[in-house]
């Protein structure tokens, strides 16, 4: 199973400060996160794509390859890949590059993001978000696996004799994950194509997670690429930490309270009970953790936001080492035991380099 | 068989005449099911203990305990009984709220009585230009009759007749509605489930 951190890449207010840091030092700081990720032993980092204030991370390619060099076994990643706004293309040209750069370390997660407006800056619809984020999946998929693409759509001029360059490291695609939170399109989309499945988990009960995930686990089965149990899950969650549960959540409280997306709403301790959020002790979320386990069955990638709400640098810094140091050993040991042996790892470029061979070979 | 009605009321005193006029209304559904030989099980949602928990709501995207088993009532039930204090010439924001959260197409098809009560008759058509354009925007079906009740109809004194005939001839409808057809309630009508039945990819690649 897979640990790691995702990032919306917020600048916000530090609530106990009133201190908001500069985009370059939140550009900076996503940095410095992302290796100390690989430093607490954490498989990956994943950004989101933002095309408007309050976020920093509108170019994920440009700063997952620099990030990529200042790595070595850190698995890249995004939370989400704006399958719908992004001209397909451009997704198959720059992540080819970057799988390449990082010598493999790469998957992507397409999404619809969170912003409505965003559509219109580059010429979409947002009442087309679901047929954009199915034709323009359709398309990105058949230029990473067909050296020559003819392609006719709605939302895209035509392609004739077209060659994606570079081609993908190996002739093997990058794995996909297809993250949503309500759409059962999307659970469908990801099971058409033995794609992975991520369920933000977030911000949200987990009936949520539960239904979407149910469906896609069916799909996966009916589309043939396995039995339910073998499809690829993932899940995201958000959790602050201190030795002392009381600590945390006086620590985090302000955040919490002045918080993009829930802030000034329900309690934390509301909050907490309602959704995976976790403030407490590293106890408390390896607990919590291993409880998404019994709604969403074995699952393979496991995300935490950890640096949203303007917590400051050293405070992300320090929830890494608690999480590297204290949770992650102990989650990886209870998850593998629990797993019985045909449900399968996360893909990587290497296990699907493998599959290619074989297919060659047979 | 028993019909569920759901009565949500968005009083906010306590004692309500809001709430005063929900149970007049639930009690006289509840009299003309059983002329059809039905047996009715009244379920009272008070939104004002729910205040908290809409706001909640309009901020997180998703209802939270007491309000999603509220959500769950309304949603169940075979009829709705709808009552709001006029609030500034229209129905209460408390009121609005729990419609803004629901989920599309959860009232498509269901009966439902709508009533108002306000401290002056001046505020009685709020119920026809702010209410039934409400529900009528979420396909429910709306019985003819909305009943308004003022100050003077609960001292008895209102010059154009009695309350409790208005309350009567509200219910007597909403009777009939549950009987007028074979989709009873919104169980049958309303949404498929996209999630029981998905719609298969290739017809969504067709776009």
């Amino acid at each position: 199973m897979q640990f790691g951190i995702f990032t919306v890449g917020d600048l916000t207010e530090d609530p106990t400060t009133g201190r908001t840091p500069s985009e370059h030092e939140r550009i900076k700081n996503t940095v410095a996160i992302a290796r100390k990720a690989e430093e607490v032993g954490l498989d990956v980092f994943a950004t989101g794509e933002h095309h408007n204030p309050p976020f920093v991370p509108s170019a994920p390619t440009t700063t997952l390859a620099y990030i990529a060099a200042q790595t070595s076994t850190l698995l890249l990643s995004t939370s989400t890949t704006l399958i719908t706004t992004t001209d397909p293309v451009r997704i198959a040209e720059d992540y080819a590059t970057l799988q390449h750069l990082s010598d493999g370390r790469l998957d992507l997660m397409m999404g619809r993001g969170n912003t409505g407006p965003v559509y219109p800056w580059f010429g979409k619809d947002i009442r087309d978000g679901i047929p954009l984020a199915i034709e323009s999946y359709h398309l990105l998929h058949r230029l990473w696996r067909e050296e020559v693409v003819n392609w006719e759509g709605r939302y895209r001029t035509p392609l004739q004799g077209f060659t994606a360059t570079p081609r993908p490291l190996d002739d093997v695609p990058p794995f996909v994950w297809h993250g949503s939170i309500r759409s059962p399109e999307i659970a469908e989309q990801a099971a058409y194509y033995g794609d992975g499945f991520f369920s933000n988990h977030i911000f949200w009960p987990a009936s949520h997670t539960r239904q979407m995930v149910d469906l896609y686990r069916r799909r996966f089965e009916h589309y043939g690429h396995g039995s339910a149990d073998q499809a690829i899950v993932g899940l995201g969650g958000q959790v602050f930490m201190r030795p002392h549960s009381q600590d945390a959540i006086r620590e985090f409280r302000p955040y919490f309270d002045n918080a993009p997306v829930y802030g000034h709403g329900p309690s934390l301790e509301e909050f907490t009970s309602q959704t995976p959020l976790t403030v407490g002790s590293p106890q408390q979320v390896i607990e919590k953790t291993l409880g998404f386990r019994d709604y969403v069955g074995d699952y393979q990638r496991q995300l935490f936001l950890i640096d949203h709400a303007g917590l400051p640098l050293k405070t992300v810094l320090e929830q890494l080492d608690i999480l590297g140091e204290e949770v992650v050993p102990v989650l990886r040991r209870e998850f593998a035991a629990l797993k019985p042996a045909h449900v399968p790892e996360a893909p990587s470029h290497a296990s699907l380099l493998g599959l290619s061979r074989q297919v060659v070979t047979a | 068989m028993t019909r569920t009605v759901a009565v949500l009321t968005a009083g906010l005193s306590q004692p309500s005449s809001t709430r005063l006029l929900a149970d007049q209304l639930a009690a006289a559904a509840d009299r003309a099911l059983r002329l059809h030989g039905e047996r009715v099980q009244v379920e009272v949602v008070e939104l004002r203990d729910l205040a908290h928990a809409l706001t909640d709501n309009l901020l997180t995207g998703f209802p939270s305990g007491g309000l999603a088993e509220a959500v769950e009532t309304v949603r169940r039930a075979d009829a709705l009984i709808a009552v709001t204090p006029i609030f500034t010439a229209s129905y209460s924001g408390l009121f609005k709220t729990f419609f803004d959260v629901l989920e599309d197409g959860m009232l498509e098809g269901k009966p439902v009585l709508i009533a108002a009560t306000a401290g002056t008759a001046r505020h009685s058509l709020a119920l026809e230009y702010a209410v039934r354009p409400l529900f009528a925007h979420l396909r429910a079906r709306v019985v003819p009759t909305a009943v308004f009740a003022a100050s003077e109809d609960f001292a008895g004194s209102a010059p154009d007749g009695s309350l409790s005939a208005r309350v009567e001839r509200a219910a007597r409808e909403l009777a009939d509605a549950l009987q007028s057809d074979g989709r009873l309630g919104s169980r049958t009508a309303g949404a498929v489930d996209h999630f029981a039945d998905p719609t298969p990819f290739e017809e969504l690649l067709r776009g």
